[in-house]
């Protein structure tokens, strides 16, 4: 392999990882927020609803 | 209302269309320079980064103006995003551009070429937004100071992109003149196909990000009225 060769790979590889890179943060983010969306399911459901408390 | 957008779908799998089909312009269709050789290739992706950053920055600089004139609370992430976008971007450009610089003129970096300082100047002044935007409590103060310093750094764009014409320099290429780019026919078609893939896969991100910001700052709103 050249020297340019390896100066192209280098550029292009940079790219490619910069943009892996992204999407694994976006990953974890997403795995994040569906925890959070777990949680706060969860929470709303052990709230009791506006009827059964006027009822009991 | 209706949705008038395209399909955030539909734009992913064109931007991956896009980029495998400008990987086949660069390394098959496009010949290789005369003057550069193989490290010429650093071209087509190192240009369209860089204009993408300029977009992304001009974009934040846009949604800035939107939220000062209309008061818009949506228009601040997506200014944050624009941002956010353009300095990942602008990374981007500096590191392809320190190894074509290393390719062409055997250095990483220097200081005499106008173009590549300016640029500096530019991105380190969009690295700062972040350190003001979260240097100040969240709410509407927040808002406009980040609005009016994303608007600022919009005037660097054209001074960073004409900086090559107006300041004559001969270190960095001028590859787009008045007469015309100066490549052949299959170097502009690669150069063209490369610049649009990067800039819908900038879209895509776009829209990808903001969404999860949205999505976070519903979540919060959410938290925030379930707790007792």
């Amino acid at each position: 392999m050249s020297s340019a060769d390896q100066y192209v790979a280098a550029a292009y590889g940079v790219f490619v990882v910069v943009v892996l890179v992204w999407v694994a943060v976006l990953a974890a983010k997403l795995s994040r927020l569906e925890r959070e969306t777990g949680e706060l399911v969860q929470l709303a459901r052990a709230r009791p609803v506006a009827g059964e408390q006027a009822d009991g | 209302m209706s949705n008038t957008k395209p399909s955030l779908t539909v734009l992913a799998w064109g931007a991956v269309a896009l980029v495998a089909l400008a990987a086949v312009m660069i390394f098959v269709v496009a010949p290789e320079d005369a003057d550069q050789g193989f490290s010429q290739k650093i071209f087509y992706v190192h240009v369209p980064i860089a204009l993408t950053a300029y977009a992304c920055f001009g974009l934040g600089a846009w949604k800035a103006f939107r939220l000062l004139a209309t008061r818009g609370e949506r228009y601040d992430l997506e200014s944050y995003t624009g941002v956010h976008l353009g300095t990942i971007f602008g990374v981007l450009t500096l590191v392809t551009g320190a190894i074509w610089a290393k390719a062409s003129w055997g250095v990483w970096w220097t200081w005499s070429s106008n173009q590549l300082v300016l640029f500096l100047v530019l991105f380190l002044f969009y690295c700062a937004y972040f350190m003001l935007r979260f240097s100040v409590e969240p709410g509407p103060r927040r808002e406009r100071i980040s609005a009016v310093y994303a608007l600022f750094g919009v005037a660097l764009i054209p001074v960073s992109f004409f900086a090559i014409r107006l300041a004559n320099d001969f270190i960095h290429p001028t590859v787009f003149t008045r007469e015309g780019p100066q490549m052949t026919g299959e170097m502009f078609a690669a150069f063209c196909v490369s610049w649009a893939s990067i800039t819908l896969l900038a879209y895509v991100m776009y829209r990808v990000e903001l969404a999860g910001k949205r999505t976070d700052a519903n979540l919060r709103e959410l938290r925030e009225a379930l707790q007792p």
